[in-house]
């Protein structure tokens, strides 16, 4: 079978090991949960609940605020006992949060319509049923997932991302190999909805049996195909992964819509399939919890809400004394330095690094080797952005095309001065953006 | 423990090359020139890297103190020039030169500019080009390998119409001719280049369109094309000189220029020059183009295309 990929990009050690083949098990009910009124890109979500009041799981406790957001739901049944300002995982600062104590009875409310019969919904009834469900894009990004299924500009084919490329998480293959029928039932309800004739689902060459199960599943359906990518980073990237599967460029500063295309990750594909068909608001979400930090690495359905703590907990503690706690995948995870702050949507991973791991690098002066370049997926000069950066010229580095960077961290992967190039382009975006 | 835990941003894990590794694959790339200027040219030809690697190292260590800056002699990158400034200098030079040449090449070469990575030119033909100028004598004096008689080199004997015998192909290709100490041998470089290759650590384009222009244009003025390319400092210059890091264009359209303009003043400084060999110039010129080589050769970046196409 043909494999595809993209042009540039850098080979990582894959590291998947430490969690391959560990089945996804639910965790246990957490003591207590704090979901964060804002888990998605766009306005936050408004409480609708009072400090006191008894909540089952999948009780809609935030109302969605306008068009882009997404309401949030009660992942565990028991009471509200504040509604404050709590540590966010992704901002890094302080957002509103609803905290829940559980009741230990995990009583569901009483479930959302079923829909078996999905294909004689409109589009509009669908988009409507997964805003109601709180589905925001499960690849990280946590974009309103409704918003991306109601594109102005048509779309011609569907590309379910079964990449996972950043090293470490196994989640979504774990999740293709556990829901293969699940998932393509929900890629399905996604093409009806943007009305696309083709979908394809594009899984990396090292995870063998996601893509033997996922084929069985594919080759009852006549329009959808498996596309099997070569090993390489940033192949998820939506961007790339349009390029390898089917050569359209989506135009700089542009979305995939604009070739026809809708990228969608394939743990979205699941929970947008469980809220149509069975009723089920997002509630939980498949976390790799792995690193040579943990004691025994696990691919954990988690409820939103909980605490890194308590996930670690679940996989046996610490093995030693950690040094760095990430939250997503090692290439553009975030670090957290409190270890009570909660899973959220978007969050594919919690890895944890120990002290030697975690420990700086001397940086040099960029010898202007070009690896970076090389490295660089979006044909950029990564080294010359982070010279403009370190200089503070920030239209300098906006001319060099700093906006159209995507942060994956190819280059400072393989920069040999150790230069910490991201964290350059960053400091760039946040200046010009103010 | 909890306060203990260490922020950034990411990437959190990094690639294991480092500018260390990356020096010392040049140094293991230089090896097989080195064993075969030993073998041509004595003792002595080790005597003089090492003396020029002692320097080199040395004069960056104190330069370092000297401008309170951070001592990297452990980067091995003074050892690297070291090793190419023996490399360019004759293998009968006196040792006081060569250390002049070395304190030279880094100090002049590379720490005025702010260290590596930041200079403009390659610190090891800095030093030659000092050293040429300031002892012509002593910098064009050949000895023969094995036996040390003084004798002319292959490009002076083009150049002055000597009635000597040039090498043959394959004394020239094996490095069984007279030259600087490790450019002789075609073969042993090319090995070196392979390595280097294989490591990534450089690429074809400047090779290739230094040596092909050179090819093409000595065909056009009427030269031995193989012999051209053979004789004189072009393999070193081309594998191992103009694709220096620092001081090379960062793009493969820049490095292709680069490797053009090497190639066409080598040959011009060869054919219409006062001097038989260029190579050296050829590159310190072109080093002085490369920030308006990559002004004007950025790659095109990803979706540059117009959204009306679909």
């Amino acid at each position: 079978m043909e494999k595809f990929t993209f042009k540039a990009g850098v080979h990582l050690p894959a590291c998947k090991k430490l969690t391959i083949g560990e089945e996804i098990k639910e965790t246990s009910i957490p003591q207590q949960v704090v979901i964060p009124l804002s888990q998605h890109i766009g306005c936050p979500a408004q409480s609708i609940v009072s400090k006191g009041e008894k909540v089952k799981v999948g009780q809609k406790i935030g109302e969605a605020q306008g068009n882009v957001s997404v309401p949030v739901h009660s992942s565990i049944s028991g009471e509200v006992v504040d509604i404050c300002p709590q540590l966010h995982p992704v901002s890094g600062k302080k957002a509103l949060s609803v905290i829940i104590k559980s009741d230990g009875r995990d009583e569901w409310i009483e479930k959302g319509k079923r829909h078996e019969d999905y294909f004689r919904l409109s589009s509009k009834e669908i988009c409507n049923i997964i805003k109601e469900a709180g589905i925001a894009g499960l690849g990280g990004a946590a974009f309103p997932t409704h918003i991306k299924l109601s594109p102005p500009k048509e779309v011609d084919t569907v590309i379910l991302n079964g990449v996972e490329c950043e090293p470490y998480l196994s989640g979504d293959e774990q999740l293709m190999i556990k829901h293969p029928l699940e998932i393509i039932e929900g890629l399905k309800i996604i093409m009806q909805t943007v009305k696309a004739s083709w979908g394809i689902v594009g899984i990396e060459d090292n995870k063998p049996r996601a893509i033997d199960l996922m084929k069985k599943e594919i080759a009852k359906q006549p329009n959808i195909s498996l596309k099997i990518l070569k090993e390489k980073y940033p192949q998820g990237g939506e961007k790339q992964l349009i390029k390898a599967l089917l050569n359209r460029e989506v135009p700089s500063g542009g979305l995939p819509m604009d070739v026809g295309v809708l990228v969608d990750n394939v743990g979205t594909s699941f929970a947008i399939r469980e809220a149509v068909i069975r009723g089920f608001p997002l509630v939980s979400r498949v976390v790799t919890v792995t690193g040579w930090g943990v004691f025994s690495p696990k691919n954990l359905r988690v409820r939103i809400g909980s605490s890194i703590s308590f996930l670690i907990e679940e996989c046996g503690g610490f093995s030693f004394v950690p040094g760095k706690v990430i939250m997503g995948g090692p290439m553009m995870g975030i670090t957290q330095y409190n270890l009570e702050v909660p899973v959220v949507k978007g969050t594919s991973g919690i890895l944890v690094f120990g002290q030697q791991e975690a420990e700086k690098e001397n940086i040099r002066d960029c010898i202007r080797c070009s690896k970076c370049i090389d490295a660089c997926p979006m044909g950029l000069l990564p080294c010359m952005i982070a010279l403009y950066a370190q200089n503070q010229d920030w239209e300098k580095a906006k001319e060099y095309n700093l906006l159209d960077c995507m942060e994956c961290g190819a280059c400072t992967y393989v920069c040999p001065a150790k230069r910490p190039i991201v964290q350059y382009v960053k400091w760039a975006k946040d200046k010009l953006k103010c | 423990m909890k306060d203990r835990l260490v922020v950034s941003v990411s990437p959190h894990i990094k690639g294991k090359e480092s500018i260390f590794s990356i020096m010392l694959d040049v140094i293991i790339a230089l090896f097989p020139a080195l064993i075969v200027s030993i073998y041509l040219f004595g003792w002595y030809a080790l005597m003089l890297v090492l003396i020029s690697v002692v320097f080199c190292v040395g004069t960056e260590f104190f330069s370092q103190k000297l401008f309170k800056k951070e001592i990297t002699i452990n980067d091995l990158s003074a050892v690297v020039t070291g090793i190419l400034l023996a490399f360019v200098l004759p293998p009968n030079a006196p040792l006081w030169m060569i250390a002049i040449g070395a304190v030279v090449s880094i100090l002049l070469g590379k720490q005025v500019f702010g260290g590596l990575g930041h200079n403009l030119f390659n610190p090891a033909l800095v030093g030659r080009a000092v050293l040429l100028v300031s002892w012509p004598i002593q910098m064009t004096t050949w000895v023969t390998p094995f036996d040390g008689v003084t004798s002319a080199s292959p490009l002076n004997i083009i150049k002055m119409g000597l009635n000597e015998p040039l090498p043959s192909y394959l004394n020239l290709f094996l490095g069984n001719r007279v030259g600087c100490l490790g450019e002789t041998s075609v073969l042993a470089l090319l090995i070196g280049a392979g390595y280097l290759l294989y490591k990534k650590h450089i690429k074809l384009y400047t090779p290739l369109s230094f040596i092909g222009t050179v090819a093409v244009l000595s065909a056009v003025l009427g030269g031995n094309v193989l012999f051209n390319i053979m004789s004189g400092g072009i393999i070193l210059g081309a594998f191992f000189m103009a694709t220096d890091m620092v001081t090379s264009p960062l793009t493969k359209k820049g490095k292709v220029v680069f490797g053009l303009g090497c190639g066409l003043l080598t040959v011009l400084i060869r054919f219409k020059g006062g001097t038989p060999e260029g190579v050296c110039y050829a590159i310190l010129i072109m080093n002085m183009f490369v920030p308006l080589i990559d002004r004007y050769t950025k790659p095109k970046k990803f979706g540059l295309i117009s959204v009306k196409e679909r």
